[in-house]
């Protein structure tokens, strides 16, 4: 285990001492102080790593889980690593300050809040830090499971709950298809390491499993990436409490599937397929989360949709820049690799814009009592640093100078005009429309950002439509963070140089490995002259001031969309249905009578069975070992027979429960002429303990009277259990028939040395095969435990419906 | 109120019987080790020894003289021998690694001692808690 293995850990380590220390110290110290030391930690020991990394080294470590699968816990740290990991504990160290003072240590289960956030951050690391995909693919669905319990915090709530589900549902879905994906990436190249797939490249390329297993994947970082259609869960994942929000929901997870995408350029880039679905999911997603953007009246729905545009924004422009890898424009190489360029810097910009802006739709929410614009207005000499912090959020996501927006978005215009040449991948007529929805999509991204600060900050303020007596600006360590993000907004604006030389450069190596350092050397420079993306830029302020201002007149034209073309009424919809579909179905076969149950058990068990037989041709007899069979054998296995019939035949419950203790205990009598004492006091303790459990029960049941079941009920029982009895028969017989193993019986013959027993069956038990017995104790206790809690909770819970109390 | 039924017989036997029972149970259960018995056997015959004191004299009786909560005893053997498993990591060992070994004790004189024994006690507890817990639960039913 290395270091590097520990700050993977360490959140994870972390959550386990949270909740002694909530229960020590709650109400004095809120948790969030102690919590904070973790990611201020991760970020600066990831820090130290940089002065490497940047150089263009990487770093690897392994550590064995499951050495025998090819299964590592193996760790490989480079530029694109380090940037995500960064980001991770960079923003989780603010977000955690920032919560500290949104939530309330008198009021809320602050516990469980910072177990689910430190699980995601280990979650998360894990996920940008892993080099085996199975152990990426469990910590991806552990961010899942973390960002569903942060979703549903406040479960009391119908929205959170609903939200949360709706999160876990779509990502959970991409999960599963990224980890076939995934599988099916090992099965063209042989190996679960993400480095040695990307140095066999050729192999995957020519495997049948290629375009399979792209989108399989591509489904994983789509769904995760909120992008069009699977964007749904997004705006409800709003949910959360805002410092989630900020974090999981805008600056980390939704990136994971960016991650992803990055990851696996080296892999599938240069293709057509992958260049088209992700740069065309993009830039419908990044005109579809402007356009419903504008609409939203909720602050943070609004910053919700903004996000799903912007993801789409990075996603559009990992396309773009994936033609990068391809041969035929290997002359235009850096290009295209500004495009991956671009996207890289625009998500690290986002994560600051975007995250200081969930903090100030917090404040605004924390101190005002709601997010809602109509309502809101006029707080501008209220909270003046806020809005200041809003207007630099608002306006580098608008793209406008100096904010870091502005760097990016005009290098997004850049590999856009780019995108437009891209003559290799077919359907040249459709390159042209790349600039096009670009620009649109950047006229409505002017526009919401204007929303964002003229409709809570400007205006006039109405405090009677406020649920708070006194709005005031928010504590300092409230402001603290979104301070620091807004501040670095500015710096990278002025010094973008530093993070491109430091973080963003090796990062892009990553991505294409075939470019070395000295050739990503981009300078960034705010004034290019007035070339093509500067008229962009300057016709989206111009069209967008416009529109803004009229915005009471075309926002009406919406309203005529039809509900039922909604992808929320679809998803809900089909839930609904396929809810309904499982009821029926369930309920078609699931009729409650436990002897509809024994039949499907029974057919079941003797059709696999004989079907086996049958087509292994595996039937042989051979009774030439067999002992011969003594007196008392035959009169015991005469006795069994009539006592069985007896308890089929009898009309008195009494007789029938005498008679089957007697076929027991004859089975008891069998295994002491056959010589196994264990097995008959076993045998004969259970038959006791069933025995008086029937005479406990007995008083219950229903009289036995005459059997008037109808006879076709009556054949279909015969005819079930005479197949059980045929197939079972030929079964045993044919086990002893075989002699296709080694017998054990050497293994356990010296139990005496092993183990001290002369008992061999005992030794056996609890020390050859303790662990079964083990699990077979804890089987016991469930048993237990359900049958105590059927019988004992039936009553009390059942007429509690959850759902109605809403 | 239905008057009490005349048991007379069966309390006097079971009195007897149950000292019998149990005893037994024990024997079975240390005899585990080397001839016929053990842990699970032994626990159900002492579960199957307390279900004939639950037949013979009703539950509140049984409940008072043996105030054991019999969940508790299961998870409690469940536990038990799942510790005794990981103690064995304790000292290096792989996980449910038993040792043994011989030892002179006064009295008894040259005796085994195994560290199985623990094992199967966990055994024993889990099974007497689980039967009992079953057979009662279903005893108090009322449908």
């Amino acid at each position: 285990m290395s270091f590097l293995h520990f700050i993977i850990l360490v959140p994870f380590i972390a959550a386990f001492l949270v909740p002694f220390i909530y229960k020590k110290w709650n109400v004095k110290v809120h948790t969030g102080w102690f919590v904070f030391f973790i990611p201020l930690f991760i970020f600066i020991n990831l820090l130290r790593k940089l002065p490497k990394v940047s150089n263009g080294e990487t770093i690897f470590s392994s550590m064995p889980w499951i050495p025998m699968l090819g299964i590592n816990f193996d760790i490989y740290m480079d530029g694109l690593a380090l940037m995500f990991a960064l980001i991770i504990s960079g923003i989780g160290s603010l977000v955690v300050i920032y919560s500290i003072f949104y939530m309330s240590k008198e009021r809320e289960a602050l516990h469980n809040f910072y177990i689910y956030l430190l699980m995601f951050m280990g979650a998360m690391l894990g996920v940008v830090l892993s080099d085996n995909i199975l152990v990426l693919y469990a910590f991806w669905e552990l961010t899942s499971v973390s960002s569903f319990l942060l979703i549903a915090y406040w479960y009391e709530r119908k929205g959170s709950r609903y939200g949360a589900l709706k999160a876990m549902l779509i990502t959970v879905f991409g999960g599963f298809a990224m980890l076939a994906g995934l599988i099916m990436l090992t099965m063209a190249t042989d190996t679960y390491s993400l480095r040695e797939m990307i140095g066999n490249v050729s192999l995957i390329r020519d495997s049948t499993l290629f375009i399979p297993a792209m989108v399989l994947l591509l489904l994983g970082a789509f769904t995760k990436s909120a992008q069009f259609p699977f964007s749904i869960w997004l705006p409800d994942a709003m949910e959360a409490p805002t410092p989630v929000s900020a974090y999981l929901h805008s600056a980390t997870m939704v990136k994971a599937g960016l991650y992803l995408i990055a990851r696996m350029t080296p892999i599938f880039s240069g293709s057509a397929v992958w260049f088209w679905i992700v740069s065309g999911i993009g830039i419908i997603t990044l005109i579809y989360g402007s356009v419903r953007a504008v609409r939203q009246t909720d602050l943070k729905a609004l910053l919700a949709f903004s996000t799903i545009s912007q993801l789409g924004l990075i996603m559009s422009l990992l396309g773009v820049g994936s033609a990068a890898l391809h041969f035929g424009i290997a002359n235009q190489q850096e290009v295209y690799a500004g495009a991956i360029f671009a996207a890289l810097f625009h998500l690290f910009n986002h994560s600051t814009f975007k995250g200081a802006l969930f903090m100030v739709v917090g404040i605004i929410d924390h101190e005002a009592g709601t997010r809602d614009i109509r309502r809101l207005g006029g707080l501008m000499s209220i909270m003046p640093i806020t809005f200041s912090i809003a207007l630099i959020g608002s306006f580098s996501m608008a793209g406008l100078p100096p904010f870091n927006g502005f760097l990016s978005k005009e290098m997004f215009f850049t590999g856009m005009l780019n995108a437009s040449q891209v003559n290799v991948f077919g359907l040249e007529f459709l390159t042209i429309a790349f600039p096009v929805i670009a620009w649109i999509a950047s006229v409505f991204t002017f526009i919401y950002c204007l929303v964002l600060v003229m409709r809570p900050f400007l205006g006039s303020f109405h405090p009677e439509k406020l649920p708070k007596e006194k709005v005031h600006e928010a504590p300092a360590g409230m402001l603290v963070p979104p301070v620091i993000l807004a501040s670095l907004v500015v710096l990278i604006f002025f010094f973008p140089n530093v993070l491109a030389k430091y973080i963003l450069n090796p990062a892009l190596v990553s991505v294409i490995p075939s470019m070395s350092l000295d050739q990503t050397a981009v300078e960034i420079k705010a004034w290019h002259g007035w070339n093509m993306e500067l008229f962009m830029t300057l016709g989206v302020v111009a069209a967008g001031l416009l529109l803004f201002l009229s915005i009471r007149k075309w926002n009406l034209a919406f309203r005529f969309y039809p509900e039922k073309l909604s992808l929320n009424y679809l998803y809900n919809a089909g839930l609904e249905k396929m809810e309904q579909k499982s009821v029926s179905m369930t309920n078609r076969y699931m009729t409650g009578s436990i002897r509809h149950y024994l039949i499907y058990i029974f057919v079941f068990l003797s059709a696999v069975l004989a079907a086996s037989i049958i087509l292994f041709d595996a039937a042989a007899f051979n009774f030439s070992d067999d002992a011969p069979i003594s007196i008392y054998d035959a009169g015991i296995l005469a006795a069994l027979v009539i006592a069985a019939l007896t308890t089929l035949l009898t009309n008195n419950r009494i007789t029938a429960i005498v008679s089957l203790g007697a076929v027991g205990y004859l089975v008891v009598m069998l295994f002491v002429i056959l010589r196994a004492p264990d097995l008959a006091l076993t045998q004969m303790v259970v038959e006791t303990a069933t025995t008086a459990l029937f005479l406990l029960c007995f008083y219950h049941l229903p009289k036995l009277g005459k059997r008037l079941e109808k006879i076709k009920f009556k054949l279909m029982n015969l005819l079930v259990s005479i197949s059980v009895g045929i197939v079972v028969t030929i079964l045993t017989l044919t086990a002893s028939g075989h002699k296709l193993f080694q017998p054990i019986t050497s293994f356990f013959e010296n139990a005496y040395e092993l183990a001290g027993a002369k008992n061999i069956v005992n030794a056996i038990l609890v020390d050859f095969r303790g662990f079964d017995t083990m699990l077979e104790i804890s089987v016991l206790l469930i048993a237990g435990i359900g049958v105590f809690t059927l019988i004992k909770l039936e009553s009390k819970g059942s007429d509690i419906d959850e759902t109605k109390t809403e | 109120m239905k008057p009490k039924p005349n048991d007379v017989i069966l309390h006097t036997v079971t009195k007897i019987a149950s000292i019998i029972i149990f005893t037994f149970s024990i024997d079975l259960f240390w005899a585990g080790h080397h001839y016929p018995g053990g842990g699970f056997i032994g626990g159900l015959t002492t579960g199957a020894g307390i279900v004939l004191l639950y037949l013979t004299f009703d539950i509140e009786t049984i409940k008072k003289n043996l105030p054991i909560d019999y969940k508790k005893m299961a998870a409690f053997g469940v536990l038990l021998s799942v510790l005794t498993g990981a103690g064995s990591m304790v000292f290096g060992g792989a996980f449910l690694e038993q040792a043994f070994g011989y030892f002179n004790i006064p009295i008894f004189g040259r005796t085994e001692l195994a560290t199985a024994v623990l094992f199967d006690v966990g055994v024993a507890l889990a099974v007497i808690g689980t039967a009992i817990t079953i057979i009662s639960s279903i005893s108090e039913d009322r449908m």
